[in-house]
């Protein structure tokens, strides 16, 4: 095509300077940058623990096409979402055309392969579409963080200072970028016009049609310098921007999608203490969990790098929400920060052999985490921070630095298998309060059975939740179980005791609770309690399957061996709490729905956060002992929210849960108007007995 | 038996403790007999004041004068105790943290046999006393004999032997001549006062008290309201303040503040001897405890074996009807 | 600045009732689970910070048979950096004086700065520190909830008196000090710790290591013998109040009210 406009890789500044000389220079010192950038900021990594990612490769590819280039996750948040996915989509059209116009400066009438002919105008149209989303999204972006503001992004004073300018800078970045390209391709239009001679077809109301018009009578050698400036300008700041992506929250451009690719697979199981050592050599590892930076794993430092800072694991997280000390945006932020001081662009390495805890994070922050997982469910990028926060405990427990309050549980856990210390041989008193129909048999006396009811702790002796025991008895026999239990051989199932870090009593315990039931001769394992269900199924090995009593009653009710009676009271509005790790932990959420639809008559309806954005109760096992400073009890917020739904009986299906939702009843003082009752209470309560 | 006894006592800013009318009764359970001597050391005025309170309830009364014995130091007074005791006396002592201090050295010194915190005793047999002691926070009891062919030193627990107004007009025997050169190798230097609270436990006539048993920092508005409705004041024992559900200037006890009220409800308190020993003045007690073997029901006038959490909020509800 | 902790292995009787035995003997011990003493984990933990601080070093004691070891262990995992079992059947049975006696056999063998005790125990009677320092003829302080370290010759201590006030002394060095809990928050001891330092060889010594003569220490030489344990017999003096609980609150707000306990 005959074009008007001298281009890029032909002309000449000041008569005798070659543009060209530009067009190879910007590319050779922005590509340099950049390299020494991501290698200064690989060093950390280069230090770190261990972290096998590479298995299960297919799996990974899909995740990586469903989370990161189908952003799946980002329309939770739907106008952050949608806008995100503009940008992200118009980036992914827009990289195609930036490349071509660095190389555009080198070599007259580049297309990149493939993009000759027919499908070059079909991208060349589609790159006019992207390119105008892309500068519309950004002005809506930067009216949003500059005026409107959204509470999520705000940073709190203890957490340094505010993000917002940092991104604004970056969405004008975009939007030069992206002007650059319209005039570009305007000014040549415009010329061509003038001329009268043929020109790309720009799609009306565009971008560069705009520009195209806009410029349509201004002079040939304006629209040359124009066309000239504007296409330097876009490749200085292509590269300018490149290199500034790894400043700050904005490399998540670059590292989100290998972020999303090394992604976690395997939910609910805590990362070993140290990936490669044998649970059974962990006695030779010097140091236990993470205490200074580089103890991290490298794809823990990816996290670190990779936060958006969208904040919306915050946003999500229930001890954020009742204001303790624990924000999991800001471990992100700070660590990165720390990692970013230490490991500087220019000047030294400084690598620090000081502990995290007592610097850059505290003590009650790491405390505060109930490992719900909400944070985790929310973030699009798949940011883990349950391991990280185990990992930080782990070291914390190696150094002895555990609250008061939670020494003497895990003593007694040490000593007696249970959290208050009480005596082995009480563990099945619940039992002797049983109705006669219902038998329990006792695998310590040498009964045989098919299945195990594993109890756990808070159920075998908590005066309250032992109810919650009977009923699960009571339902299984109902079913037809051939059921028993341990009694004293059973110990606690350590869920909480690796969640608070102190994996070596996790692992003498789970050897002793995986000797008895081994012992047993089972074929199943059955639990009302999803926190043992959660260890049972995800970190022991060798056992027979588990599943939780939610799903033994499903199946049960399906296939007509369980039958419900209409409900007891037709005026109560249900509504059914998931517990973190029956849900999001588990992904079991419609089996407790389902058998609770069964009952004849019950109204139910859904909390608005409920499923995989079910709010904590306030956590379960040693969170009991624990109680970091906050302004509300999580429970508290949770009865709001199913008073809100207009419900008044609040189901669950986990003693902790009941524990807490209770105490918030009261707290909350809503007693006499919301009640609070274990899914199998319920049930029980509406056995068809025939 | 011809053992001479002798009563040390503590005294504040010229003003015997409760624990000084205790002691006599005490010996009088190991020998009704026996000589009784109270040994009071300090100086000036109030050191006199001390001495003709105890002259009217002891038959004899040794005062012992130096100004460095203005503040109790154990150390010192060990050694004066040392040098004006007879071989083979009993000496008994309060259990409280002067006694501490000093009585389990004092047995060495005197090289006499020594039982702590003593609860009750059952007389004398033949070389041996029979005292009753506690263990294990007073969960169990034990029968101690004391071998006191050489003298014994015996601490006694406060509130166990109460005051029978006993009444003598004994002579006060100066013995300050006697007391050594007073000096050791701990010297006092101030006492700091425990932070003050915004409430003062120790001015309320009726006191609703929280222990271990109200479970959790949440269930402590149960014992607000009905504090709230009686019109008395919330205290707590140490569990309480340890866990900071609480503040220290409300805990009643031995490292608490000492409360003398004429009401005292005791919610889910086990009623350890440490926290006993800061309720003085014989209040009417009533203990609301899930335990029926809780100790506490042995010392209060009223006990409800009951789950606090639900017993107390109906209670609370049924004043505020009558009301 | 070297330091010795004197401590007693107890049984954990928090969470469970105590039974006595049928003959009134013993309680039961059979389902105890036993460990350090509560106030003698506080003296260990202010010890080790101690030394972490001034230097120096901190050795663990306790009497008792093989197993009392495993406190040793759990002790030194915490950052004893050695511990020393006296064990003899000669010392069974001693009485607190007796216990005091072992205890200063030993300590004569070394140079010690400054020893600690737990201010009591569970099962004890707050005795042995103080018995201790008179035979040693060091001056002593009970119930010390505050260590002010001054000079390798003197030290400020605080102890815990009534009203929850604290009284401020100087002492001189060496001393023997009782620790009152909550004077420091003692850290975390797992498994993995005790793990550490189970093959540490722990000395043991005996009557005759530290030429102590049969019959001056344990039951023979006792002049405090328990006789037997006893449940105190319940309700005396309270009069319990049954019926629902209605009736219950009822009566207990009558009984309230003519004490004047509601205004």
């Amino acid at each position: 095509m005959e074009t008007v406009l001298i281009s890029p890789a032909k002309a000449w500044i000041l008569g005798f300077i070659p543009t060209m000389f530009f067009s190879l220079i910007i590319p050779i010192i922005g590509v340099a940058c950049f390299t020494y950038i991501i290698a200064k900021r690989a060093a950390p990594l280069v230090r770190s623990k261990p972290d096998p990612r590479l298995d299960n490769i297919t799996d990974r590819v899909f995740n990586m096409l469903k989370f990161a280039f189908a952003q799946y996750r980002q329309p939770r948040y739907m106008l952050a979402g949608v806008l995100h996915i503009v940008l992200f989509a118009g980036f992914m059209i827009l990289s195609l055309r930036s490349i071509t116009l660095v190389i555009l400066g080198l070599k007259d009438g580049f297309v990149l392969p493939g993009l000759g002919g027919a499908a070059g105008h079909v991208y060349s149209i589609l790159k006019d579409i992207a390119a105008t989303a892309v500068f519309l999204a950004c002005v809506v972006g930067m009216v949003r963080r500059g005026i409107f503001r959204p509470e999520r992004y705000n940073v709190p004073k203890k957490y340094g200072k505010d993000h917002t300018s940092e991104a604004v800078f970056v969405l004008m970045l975009i939007t030069t970028l992206v002007t650059c390209d319209m005039i570009f391709d305007g000014t040549l239009a415009a010329a061509q016009m003038q001329k009268g001679l043929p020109s790309e077809f720009l799609l009306p109301g565009m971008g560069a049609w705009l520009a195209a018009g806009m410029l349509s009578c201004t002079n040939l050698s304006t629209l040359q310098n124009l066309h000239l400036g504007s296409f330097f300008l876009h490749n200085l700041v292509f590269f300018f921007f490149l290199c500034f992506l790894p400043m700050g929250k904005h490399f998540h451009v670059i590292t989100s999608i290998p972020n999303v690719f090394f992604m976690k697979l395997k939910k609910g199981a805590i990362k070993p203490v140290q990936w490669g050592v044998e649970e059974n050599k962990l006695d030779e590892l010097k140091s236990f969990g993470v205490k200074k930076f580089e103890d991290f794993t490298w794809k823990h430092m990816l996290d670190f790098y990779s936060c958006a800072d969208c904040g919306r694991c915050s946003d999500q997280c229930p001890a954020n929400a009742v204001k303790r000390p624990l924000s999991p945006r800001f471990i992100s932020i700070k660590c990165r920060e720390y990692a970013f001081k230490n490991y500087p662009i220019r000047g030294d390495m400084t690598p620090q052999d000081e502990h995290l805890i007592g610097t850059i994070l505290s003590e009650d922050e790491i405390w505060s985490c109930t490992t719900c997982g909400a944070c985790e469910a929310e973030c699009p990028i798949f940011i883990e921070y349950i391991d990280k926060v185990v990992d930080l405990r782990r070291g914390m427990v190696d150094e002895g630095l555990v609250p008061q309050s939670l020494q003497k549980p895990l003593k007694a856990l040490e000593k007696r298998g249970n959290p208050w210390g009480k005596m082995e041989k009480k563990r099945a008193e619940w039992t002797k309060t049983l109705p006669e129909t219902c038998e329990v048999k006792l695998f310590e006396n040498g009964d045989q059975a098919q299945t195990l009811y594993f109890v756990d702790s808070i159920s075998s002796y908590d005066d309250r939740m032992q109810n919650i025991a009977r009923a699960t008895a009571c339902l299984l026999s109902a079913a037809g179980e051939d059921f028993g239990i341990l009694g004293k051989d059973e110990k606690d199932s350590g869920n909480e005791i690796r969640r608070f870090g102190e994996e070596m009593l996790f692992q003498d315990i789970k050897s002793q609770n995986t000797e008895a039931i081994l012992g047993a001769g089972v074929q199943k394992i059955i639990t009302a309690d999803p926190h043992a269900f959660n260890t049972l199924k995800n970190e022991y090995t060798g056992l027979p399957p588990v599943e939780h009593i939610s799903q033994t009653l499903t199946r049960s009710i399906k296939e007509g061996r369980i039958h419900l009676k209409s409900v007891e009271d037709e005026t109560k509005v249900y509504t059914y709490h998931d517990p973190c790790y029956l849900g999001r932990h588990n992904g079991i959420y419609e089996d407790p729905r389902q058998a609770l639809d069964a009952i004849p008559g019950l109204k139910r309806v859904d909390m608005l956060k409920s499923r995989d954005r079910s709010f904590c109760c306030g956590g379960g096992g040693l969170m009991l002992f624990y109680e970091p400073e906050e302004e509300q009890r999580m429970g508290v917020l949770r009865v709001q929210m199913a008073s809100e739904a207009g419900a008044n009986v609040i189901v669950t299906a986990c003693p902790f849960c009941l524990v807490n939702m209770e105490d918030a009843i009261k707290v909350a003082g809503l007693e006499g108007k919301m009640e609070a009752i274990d899914l199998c209470e319920l049930i029980e309560r509406h056995l068809e007995t025939t | 038996m011809t053992q001479p006894i002798f009563a040390y006592i503590s005294h504040k800013n010229g003003t015997a403790d409760d624990s000084a009318f205790e002691l006599i009764v005490a010996a009088k359970k190991i020998d009704p007999a026996a000589a009784v001597t109270a040994v009071v050391c300090g100086a000036g005025a109030e050191l006199d004041a001390v001495c003709s309170t105890m002259a009217a309830v002891y038959p004899d009364v040794w005062k012992v004068s130096n100004p460095a014995l203005a503040y109790p130091n154990a150390e010192v007074l060990r050694g004066v105790l040392v040098s004006i005791l007879p071989a083979g006396a009993i000496t008994l002592a309060p259990h409280d943290t002067f006694g501490m201090d000093l009585s389990p050295g004092l047995s060495i010194k005197l090289n006499a046999a020594f039982v702590p915190d003593v609860v009750g005793i059952e007389g004398i047999d033949g070389a041996n006393l029979k005292t009753i002691r506690q263990e294990f926070g007073g969960q169990v009891s034990t029968h101690v004999l004391c071998d006191i062919s050489a003298g014994a030193v015996l601490n006694v627990r406060s509130g166990c032997f109460l005051s029978d107004d006993s009444k003598a007009s004994g002579s006060v025997t100066d013995k300050s001549g006697q007391a050594g050169d007073c000096k050791a190798k701990r010297r006092f230097l101030e006492v700091v006062a425990a932070e003050v609270g915004d409430v003062d436990i120790t001015k309320s006539d009726v006191l609703v008290s929280v222990g271990r048993g109200i479970e959790d920092q949440e269930n402590i508005g149960i014992a607000q309201e009905l504090a709230d409705t009686i019109g008395a004041v919330v205290s707590c024992s140490r569990p309480i303040v340890d866990a900071k559900w609480l503040e220290k200037a409300r805990q009643v006890g031995t490292s608490g503040k000492t409360v003398k009220p004429k009401v005292y409800i005791a919610l889910g308190i086990s009623g350890s001897f440490q926290h006993l020993g800061g309720i003085k003045g014989n209040p009417f007690m009533v203990a609301i405890n899930k335990n029926p073997k809780a100790p506490i029901f042995q010392v209060a006038d009223i006990g409800i074996v009951t789950d606090l959490l639900e017993f107390v909020p109906e209670l609370t509800d049924k004043i505020k009807e009558m009301k | 600045m070297e330091i010795l902790v004197c401590v007693k292995r107890v049984p954990d009787t928090a969470e469970n009732e105590i039974v006595v035995n049928s003959k009134g003997t013993d309680i039961e011990r059979g389902d105890l689970v036993y460990s350090v003493n509560e106030w003698d984990n506080y003296a260990v933990e202010e010890a080790i910070q101690i030394r972490d601080n001034a230097g120096g070093s901190v050795t663990v004691v306790t009497v008792g048979d093989g197993d009392a070891e495993e406190i040793l262990r759990r002790e030194m995992a915490m950052g004893a950096d050695k511990g020393i079992l006296l064990s003899d059947d000669a010392f069974n049975g001693s009485d607190g004086k007796g216990i005091a006696a072992i205890l200063k056999a030993e300590i004569a063998k070394g140079q010690y700065d400054l020893i600690l005790t737990g201010a009591q125990a569970d099962d004890g009677a707050a005795q042995v520190g103080g018995m201790l320092a008179a035979m040693l003829d060091m001056p002593y302080a009970s119930l010390v909830n505050k260590i002010e370290i001054v000079s390798d010759k003197v030290i400020k201590i605080g102890r815990e008196i009534e009203g929850g006030n604290q009284e401020m002394s100087e002492i001189d060095l060496p001393c023997v000090l009782s620790i009152q809990t909550g004077i420091n928050e003692p850290r975390y001891v797992g498994i993995r710790g005790i793990r550490k330092v189970a093959s540490v060889e722990i000395p043991v010594h005996g009557a005759g290591d530290l030429g102590i003569a049969a019959g001056s220490v344990g039951a023979a030489g006792a002049r405090v013998k328990r006789v037997d344990y006893f449940v105190p017999p319940m309700g005396e003096g309270a009069e319990m109040l049954e019926g629902s609980t209605d009736e219950i609150a009822e009566k207990l707000i009558e009984l309230l009210k003519s004490k004047g306990g509601i205004k």
